[in-house]
């Protein structure tokens, strides 16, 4: 007797093979209209404008098509602003490093508890305009600003310090504002380092100190490469703390695009300055995405 | 020999918490002891405390007759093998296992030979320049117990080890690790919560249970004469039956019992009588009145290697007995059947619930 496994009714392998089917077309036609209103705002205001500017940037003046805008930032003084943009941004980011990895480390080993509470210090400067701080470091560090006047007080100084209007200002307010991009991705990627690994580094007979340095400090940098690719990409493009605390002497790309426009009037040109740093901007972040993968901890030597 | 530990009086509270309550200690050099009880009762403050990571409120260890509790963890020279093996994710197999060496300044060939010998111990060679990451849990496994002896430690401390394995991989791994203590001989304190795992790789046991030890001893030793009903409880598949004190000695269900030890429970203490089912005989004198158990099927299952069978004491408790095929030459009982079931003096224990 031949045993009969299939259900009676059943006659191929085929069967509701079409139905299944159209069930997974139209759940994939569900899931797709649901994505739509966010992919036709990103297209509105991203995309759409960003292709713009790019289309601008290869028209002159007066309308006529030219690569003008782009062999003109071979001159001196663009070449100057290019590097001098990423110089202070290189700067900035040094500073947030060395003052943030401390904070962020101290936030990291502290109770889940205490570490909210002072990380309340940290995200402040996010509750106020860039605009209203930057004016603050104008009236702490002016001439006769608070610092100078309490420095002169106390007799520590008898002529005020060029504390403003040059570098020295700019790269201060520029830090105030970017370290908690530092500080948050670095704390969160070092509150992840289960206290495990400090634990077997000194069970190796690792001192606390060389367990830091060849195990906690390694682990923590693809969290300190995702706060330093922020912030140095942020300060490549950032106005208006260079603006009104460099006094002129702090010639960033940004001051550039807002030179060509409300100077000149120049789309094109204003343009093709925004599509450079775009572009540059996109290379550090891919090579820095390279370098510091996060699952390139794997086969390192 | 080297490897000799002594603990005395090691207390830790955590608040008002006794973690541990005044736990003392002798580990015999090359002894594999192992620290055996439930979650939470203990083992891995003891073990944490013996690495240094926990500082206990008061207590002395000394390790081959020297004063140690005062030393840094890195200053003390243990093997440690974490519970999820803690690797460096930076660092290959290789660099993993030679950090402890570089740490002590060995390098070059030296450094080379040691790590490779080590990781030919756990049979992980032909993987020493992989990632950790790209490693399964058996090979991190291995590659955390090569790092952990490659320094040759004379202390070995292993938080439950293989409880990250899969049942299959993880009785592997003990008769490896048994293989390797045998040819090391390092002395080793093993944590785990698994009474067999314990059966399987200790000379020694010791039943923790909150934060102190109640009892220690070979695995015999602990299996065949538990202490209390907690240490027969927790180690083996253990029923428990009632039993009565009278002038005439112990009654089980009015029946006579012939226990190996007289009963010294204190007044107000209910001895109870252990049961190991595969220590039961299904065969015996039905003349005979002491040690024997009358009792009713009341359900028969079939698991393949063994038979699951549910009997009901006179007094309505049921027990889960189970058997393999060969039932010594008797039938297979019937659901609805009486049965009866003998023990044998020197395997009839009574046990206080507390002792
Ligand atoms: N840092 C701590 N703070 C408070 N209680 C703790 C701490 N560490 C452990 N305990 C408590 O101590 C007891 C023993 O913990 P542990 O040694 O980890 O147990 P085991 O390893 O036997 O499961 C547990 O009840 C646990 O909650
Ligand atoms: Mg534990």
């Amino acid at each position: 007797m031949t045993m009969v496994l299939n259900h009676p009714g059943i006659a191929d392998a085929d069967h509701n093979a079409d139905a299944l089917k159209r069930q997974g077309s139209r759940e994939r036609r569900v899931l797709a209209s649901l994505t739509l209103p966010g992919a036709i705002l990103i297209f509105l205001v991203l995309i759409l404008p960003i292709g713009w500017l790019f289309w601008l940037s290869f028209f002159g003046p007066s309308g006529e098509p030219t690569l003008e805008n782009y062999t003109r930032m071979l001159k001196p003084i663009y070449v100057r602003t290019f590097i001098s943009t990423f110089e202070v941004a290189g700067l900035v980011t040094l500073v947030c490093v060395l003052l943030g990895y401390p904070v962020a480390y101290l936030l990291s080993q502290l109770s889940e508890r205490t570490a909210g509470l002072l990380m309340i210090f940290v995200v402040l400067p996010f509750w106020t305009s860039v605009l209203v701080r930057t004016y603050a470091w104008l009236v702490l560090l002016q001439r006769t600003g608070l610092v100078n006047t309490w420095l002169i007080d106390a007799g520590v100084i008898s002529t005020p310090l060029p504390l403003v209007h040059n570098m020295l200002g700019t790269v201060i307010g520029m830090v105030h504002v970017m370290l908690p991009f530092l500080i948050l991705p670095l704390y969160a990627s070092m509150r992840a380092i289960d206290s495990v690994y400090m634990r077997a580094a000194a069970n190796c007979g690792a001192t606390p100190s060389q367990a830091f340095r060849q195990v906690f400090l390694p682990m923590s940098l693809p969290g300190l490469a995702a706060g330093v690719a922020l912030v140095f990409v942020l300060c490549l493009g950032f106005f208006v703390t260079p603006a009104l605390l460099g006094g002129g002497r702090v010639a960033m790309w940004a001051m550039q695009i807002a030179n060509n426009i409300s100077v000149y009037g120049n789309w094109g040109a204003a343009s093709a300055l925004g599509v450079v740093l775009l572009v540059v901007t996109g290379i550090i972040l891919y090579v820095f995405k390279r370098l510091f993968r996060v699952d390139s901890f794997e086969g390192v030597r | 020999m080297p490897g000799r530990v002594e603990i005395r009086n090691i207390r830790k509270a955590y608040g008002s918490f006794l973690a541990l309550d005044d736990v003392s200690l002798d580990i015999a050099p090359g002894e594999f002891l192992t620290l055996l009880g439930p979650s939470g009762s203990g083992k891995t403050t003891l073990l944490n405390v013996l690495a240094g990571f926990v500082r206990p409120d008061s207590g002395s260890i000394t390790i081959d007759g020297a004063e140690f509790l005062l030393l840094p963890p890195h200053k003390r020279n243990l093997g440690m093998v974490f519970q999820n093996y803690a690797l460096f994710p930076h660092m290959s197999v290789r660099r993993n296992v030679g950090y402890p060496l570089r740490l002590r300044g060995v390098s070059g060939a030296e450094l080379d030979r040691r790590v490779e010998e080590a990781l030919g111990l756990v049979q992980m060679a032909h993987l020493a320049d992989r990632g950790v990451n790209a490693l399964s849990g058996g090979q991190r496994q291995r590659v955390a117990l090569a790092r952990a002896i490659v320094f040759e430690p004379s202390i070995l401390l292993m938080d439950e080890p293989l409880s990250a394995l899969d049942k299959k991989l993880r009785e592997h791994m003990q008769l490896e690790l048994k293989r390797l203590h045998d040819r090391l001989g390092t002395t080793t304190v093993y944590v785990t919560h698994d009474q067999r795992e314990a059966l399987t790789l200790s000379d020694r046991i010791a039943v923790v249970n909150g934060g102190k030890i109640v009892q220690l001893g070979t695995p015999d030793e602990i299996y065949d004469r538990p202490k209390n009903k907690f240490v027969a409880d927790f180690i083996g598949e253990t029923r428990f039956l009632p039993v009565e004190t009278g002038a005439s000695g112990a009654l089980l269900y009015g029946r006579p019992l012939r226990t190996r030890d007289d009963w010294k429970g204190a007044t107000g203490e209910k001895p109870w009588l252990v049961i190991r089912p595969e220590r039961l005989r299904w065969k015996g004198d039905e003349s005979q009145t002491a040690n024997r158990i009358e009792a009713e099927t009341t359900d028969i299952i079939y698991q393949g290697d063994s038979y699951l069978i549910t009997v009901r004491m006179p007094d309505g408790a049921e027990l889960d007995l189970r058997r393999g095929p060969d039932l010594g030459g008797k039938d297979l009982p019937e659901r609805g059947q009486p049965i009866q079931l003998w023990l044998d003096r020197e395997h009839t224990i009574l046990v206080a619930d507390k002792s």
